[in-house]
């Protein structure tokens, strides 16, 4: 069953074609990850997917509906974790359920149930700038949660941390997604993030941007901790590399 | 607690150090007769004054801490609307933001005689006089922090669905705050000030009015005693300003705290 389609999307801006007939798909359950370097229109992409952006050509389809144009239906998540520095954490994680008319008291509630999950337990009324910035990405992935229960855009969303943190937040975000059935679309420019987390991972390379490649991987999950080691995963990384 | 008290100790205590050898010094030349007393009273002279002359002093700063609310709070209400209008179209900004700035050139104290030509000797003109004067910091602290606003988390909240009024309520209205505080601070100062000029001019009570009053009695004493009262309420005014800025943004404090 496909959550997320996307349908021979092309963008041109005054300088210059940005991206060229995009054709990706995101099954139920699935992490599929776009690989490509920084600046080849991968943010592009994640506006006009969330609606902000007018595509020249092409479509877009959450469940077999067109949502193309239409912002309020799938929201992002960016390098960036956009928490409001002055609402405390429930309340910035909240604010989706708000923007809805969720009233204040149940929004929090709601909210507040998952904390657990998501590894927050306790920072219920602190501000952003009191967490450290693994837990301020967990609040804000938390937050675009709340936004569309079943579906995650995230723009390279553990870039700014550090090596060990990543590492953490990784196992984590494949435990979590599993438990709460989510599907997620994720854009990186780090080559063993892609490899150990995704399932399928598209190349955006070129001026345009062209979907050149689609990479299965095979590894079942839940994956080893030392996968990155394996034959398998060198593998894939020499292929990816010279495709880049 | 003693760490906080000796840390106020080390920040203030140069300016209270200040402020005291100034008045030693001035104490000093009046009592060395260094100046004539009528023309510089004491410090001494001055107290006495202000606690001979305390009730209608009080009666006075009563009307003109009236105008200057009444005055500050039309002003802010103004600011506001002025400011949200000129945020949200672009074509408002760019026709009145010029005027705004043209209208802070002409000073109050020239206006001050045309508003009491037109408006007489009630009210009126001291309040549009303390509305002119304080509306444009406000409106210029709000406009500023309305663009300061991230325009990511703007994006964020679009991509959420968020309409224009709740992308105001939940991002361009609270990160206009610290923006909106720094023009109020100003606004409060001026409030009093604008108050005090305008009853020079003409009025029925105030704290000018008493000003001029005893200016042409020479009453020197009193004259410096009504000084330091005007400047007392403003400082009282900006110490509110803050005290509110503390309170609605608690988040502010986070890193005094830690």
């Amino acid at each position: 069953m496909e959550k997320l389609e996307v349908k021979h999307v092309s963008k041109t801006f005054e300088d210059g074609p940005v991206l060229d007939d995009i054709s990706i798909t995101l099954r139920k359950g699935e992490l599929v990850c776009l690989l490509g370097v920084s600046g080849g229109g991968k943010s592009t992409l994640f506006n006009i997917i969330s609606g902000l952006l007018e595509p020249d050509c092409g479509q877009v389809l959450l469940d077999g509906e067109d949502v193309t144009n239409k912002p309020g239906r799938i929201s992002y998540m960016l390098q960036k974790d956009l928490l409001l520095p002055y609402r405390t954490v429930q309340d910035n994680v909240a604010l989706p359920l708000l923007l809805r008319g969720v009233d204040k008291t149940e929004a929090r509630r709601q909210a507040s149930a998952l904390f657990g999950e998501f590894g927050l337990e306790g920072t219920q009324t602190k501000y952003p700038a009191q967490l450290s910035g693994g837990m301020r990405q967990r609040a804000a992935l938390l937050r675009t949660y709340l936004f569309s229960q079943d579906i995650a855009l995230l723009d390279e969303p553990f870039s700014a941390l550090d090596t060990l943190t990543k590492s953490a937040i990784h196992d984590w975000y494949l435990d979590v997604m599993e438990k709460i059935k989510l599907s997620t679309l994720f854009i990186t420019h780090d080559i063993d993030e892609a490899i150990l987390l995704s399932d399928r991972i598209y190349l955006l390379t070129g001026q345009p941007g062209r979907i050149t490649d689609e990479i299965v991987i095979k590894e079942p999950k839940p994956r080893a901790k030392d996968f990155n080691l394996t034959p398998e995963f060198l593998a894939y990384k020499k292929y990816i590399l010279e495709r880049l | 607690m003693t760490r906080k008290l000796r840390n106020t100790t080390r920040r203030k205590g140069p300016a209270v150090a200040a402020v005291a050898a100034l008045l030693l010094i001035w104490q000093g030349v009046s009592a060395a007769g260094v100046v004539p007393g009528y023309m510089l009273p004491s410090p001494v002279d001055v107290v006495q004054a202000f606690w001979t002359e305390r009730a209608l002093l009080w009666e006075n700063a009563v009307v003109t801490l009236q105008e200057a609310f009444i005055g500050l709070a039309l002003g802010v209400a103004l600011g506001f609307l002025f400011a949200v209008l000129m945020d949200a179209f672009d074509v408002l900004y760019r026709a009145f933001y010029p005027i705004l700035v043209i209208t802070q050139t002409v000073p109050t104290v020239a206006i001050a005689p045309l508003l009491v030509l037109w408006f007489g000797y009630e009210m009126t003109p001291k309040i549009i006089l303390i509305v002119i004067s304080t509306f444009f910091p406000v409106t210029v602290g709000l406009l500023d922090g309305f663009r300061s606003a991230d325009r990511d988390a703007m994006g964020m909240l679009r991509s959420m669905g968020a309409t224009r009024w709740q992308i105001f309520r939940y991002i361009k209205c609270p990160s206009a705050l610290p923006q909106f505080f720094s023009g109020l601070r100003i606004a409060a100062a001026y409030s009093v000030v604008g108050a005090v000029i305008s009853e020079w001019l003409g009025g029925f009570g105030g704290l000018g009015v008493y000003m001029t009053r005893v200016k042409k009695a020479f009453a020197f004493d009193k004259m410096f005693a009504v000084i330091f009262l005007i400047s007392a309420i403003s400082l009282a005014l900006m110490a509110l300003v803050d005290a509110v800025e503390k309170v609605s943004m608690p988040y502010r404090q986070l890193n005094n705290d830690e």
